[in-house]
């Protein structure tokens, strides 16, 4: 038996060690890495992501800051201009609005705007995600704003797998990455080496390959997609689920590749739909698999509603494994 | 303008440090002359806001900083830069998007950065670089390395949040960074006191940082206040707050022309009157630190290196278009 497939008892981790891991790791290889947010320290964050930092670590590298989002993500961006490595710890990611003009007037555009000159290693945490029961101000999925502009860098990892590889790249990057982790997710376990690993940007990876029907999916939209496959393994539809990892860089080759050889795809992501990272993906297709299409790209994502508290209606805001099962028995031209 | 000195108490480092601050000055007005001529002659793209009749505060602060410390600017950012040490053609080459200026034509009148002299960029946000140099003053105190950072901001940024934001943050971890309010009494088009409640001075010490209030056209004024909180910053002892009263001789920007309607051409005589140049040039001649022939000396010098600098600016090549999408990321 050749010795890779030599059977190791893989440790699993969930998604919040994987980014509490990622984060330690990176703060004992580097003294410049240091984490800044609301509730950081000895609270560790209300989702308890970041229990027991301080304690490694301490106050000044995990720093609990005032509520002042705008001051603290710029003060994040002159520090990283001048020789640390902040994470900054925005809590929901429907306060982001109150960090824009630092992201995306500053941080975005100071490299660009210098001729090169100044660097801003900077990541932003927060959260995206919907049916947690918190109404409109704190369920959003908004990464498809930051993948919008030019210098920023846009990850949504979906497994503890790549949560760990992809934020420990993002806080190694030169440049601001934002990262965006589904609250609705941070217990989901999943296989985690003891050995160090780096995932790089915009490289897709193919959670399950298929033949009929290619599923390109996000964040949590990728088990959404995975259950969906089971549904329609029942029927002999064989689907291939795509999770591009990082929307900018996107990994475009992979999705296109994948399109060619299925020749039908849903898009799955929870931003909105409107102008969001599925219409951008379905254009990339369109464009790139057309002649290998049997049927137009078919996106879904959040409904374009506010996200609603009372749990009938938010529940019918987003995908789930039966909408994009039926959703794909119908572009398959098959009935259930 | 300061009281009479002796001058045979002064110290040589004294006198240079007098005969510095009057050159900087004069540097940075021809170098507004010359702006204001490009922009006439249409040799320079789009708009320029002029630093001209603000000369003492940039060069009172940065007169007392180390070539390491660390500066942010603004949309009226000229001064700032040629006050913390940039070079004249460098900066008239990205005035008029070429490839030597120093952000190789991409950032112009508004964004100059120059990591080589601390000036880690002009800013066309008002009060968007507050808390980006908060967070140059923590990266100084956390590497050790004893830089404090200046953040100057006019009186337009008073009206932004994130300045208190950052004020706060740098009070409760003692972060050594100066707010300099270069209150030159409009908020772009509109009189500061119409949109500005409360004493300008007291937003530094509401969050417990040490404050002062100057005559923005005195230099000396300047610098003495700017020292006083600079020292006490690298000492370990925290941030400051420094309001210094002055006036733009031009409009918001150099195409603000016809500007009766928000302030008087009396108004802009009267300020007219106490030029800090003039001012200071007189103070040093009254005082006899120079004579009347060794001012005009310099301005001569000055007002060659800023024509050669012209010069090459607008003989520099544009970018290519190629380069264009260089840069985005590191």
């Amino acid at each position: 038996m050749p010795e890779t497939q030599t059977a190791v008892a893989v440790r699993e981790l969930t998604l919040s060690e994987a980014v509490k891991e990622a984060i330690a790791e990176e703060m004992r290889r580097d003294p410049t890495v240091f984490i800044l947010g609301e509730d950081v320290a000895e609270a560790g964050h209300p989702f308890k992501v970041l229990v027991g930092l301080v304690d490694e670590f301490g106050k000044e590298r995990v720093l609990d800051t005032p509520i002042s989002e705008p001051g603290f993500t710029g003060l994040a961006v002159g520090a990283a201009m001048t020789g640390m490595r902040p994470i900054v710890d925005i809590m929901f990611g429907d306060f982001m609005g109150l960090t824009m003009d630092q992201i995306f007037n500053q941080a975005a555009k100071i490299h660009y705007m210098s001729g090169g000159k100044w660097k801003v290693p900077m990541v932003v945490r927060t959260t995206m995600g919907a049916t947690r029961r918190s109404a409109a101000q704190h369920s959003q999925s908004l990464h498809a704003w930051f993948a919008h502009i030019p210098g920023l860098k846009v990850a949504l990892p979906s497994t503890p797998y790549d949560m760990k590889g992809l934020l420990k790249t993002a806080i190694r990057d030169d440049n601001p990455v934002i990262i965006f982790e589904d609250k609705m997710e941070y217990k989901r376990k999943g296989p985690v080496p003891e050995e160090e690993y780096l995932i790089p940007f915009g490289v897709a990876d193919i959670k399950r390959e298929g033949t009929d029907i290619t599923l390109i999916a996000t964040s949590s939209m990728v088990h959404v997609a995975l259950g969906a496959a089971r549904l329609l393994d029942e029927y002999d539809v064989s689907a291939e689920v795509v999770d591009p990892r990082t929307l900018w860089p996107l990994d475009e080759k992979t999705l296109i590749e994948s399109a060619k050889k299925t020749s039908r795809v849903i898009v799955i992501d929870e931003g909105y739909e409107r102008y969001g990272v599925t219409a951008e993906i379905a254009s990339t297709i369109a464009t790139g698999a057309f002649y290998d299409l049997e049927a137009p790209v078919k996106r879904m994502g959040a409904m374009q509603v506010p996200i609603p508290f009372s749990p009938p209606l938010e529940d019918v805001t987003v995908p789930t494994d039966k909408s994009v099962f039926e959703a794909a028995m119908a572009l398959c031209g098959q009935t259930v | 303008m300061s009281t009479v000195v002796d001058r045979s108490k002064m110290t040589r480092e004294e006198i240079d440090r007098c005969l510095h601050m009057y050159r900087q000055m004069i540097k940075i007005r021809s170098f507004e002359d010359q702006a204001n001529q490009l922009y006439l002659r249409a040799l320079m793209p789009g708009l320029t806001h002029l630093y001209a009749g603000e000369e003492a505060v940039a060069v009172g602060v940065c007169e007392a900083l180390r070539p390491d410390d660390y500066v942010t600017s603004t949309h009226r950012g000229h001064g700032h830069c040629v006050a913390k040490g940039a070079a004249l053609d460098r900066m008239f080459a990205e005035l008029l998007g070429k490839r030597a200026g120093y952000c190789k034509g991409k950032g112009g009148s508004m964004h100059i950065a120059d990591p080589d002299t601390g000036n880690l960029g002009a800013n066309a946000i008002v009060g968007g670089s507050t808390p980006i140099a908060t967070g140059a003053a923590f990266s100084a105190k956390r590497l050790g390395n004893g830089r404090v950072a200046v953040c100057f901001f006019g009186d337009g940024a008073l009206g932004q949040g994130v300045l208190y934001e950052s004020m706060n943050m740098a009070a409760i971890w003692k972060l050594p960074v100066i707010y300099v309010c270069e209150n030159n009494l409009y908020n772009e088009y509109t009189p500061m006191q119409e949109v500005t409640a409360g004493d300008i001075q007291t937003r530094g010490p509401a969050f417990g940082v040490p404050s002062n209030r100057v005559d923005g056209q005195d230099v000396q004024a300047v610098y003495r206040a700017a020292k006083e909180m600079i020292d006490r910053a690298r000492r370990g002892d925290g941030p400051g707050y420094l309001v210094a009263d002055t006036y733009r001789y031009h409009g918001h920007h150099i195409g603000d022309i016809n500007r009766e309607y928000y302030r008087s051409k009396a108004e802009e005589a009267k300020w007219r009157e106490r030029d800090p140049i003039k001012l200071f040039s007189d103070w040093m001649i009254s005082n006899g630190l120079v004579n009347k022939a060794a001012v005009e000396k310099i301005d001569v010098d000055v007002r060659a290196e800023v024509e050669a600098a012209v010069d090459f600016a607008v003989k520099a090549p544009y970018p290519t278009p190629d380069e264009v999408d260089q840069d985005i990321y590191a």
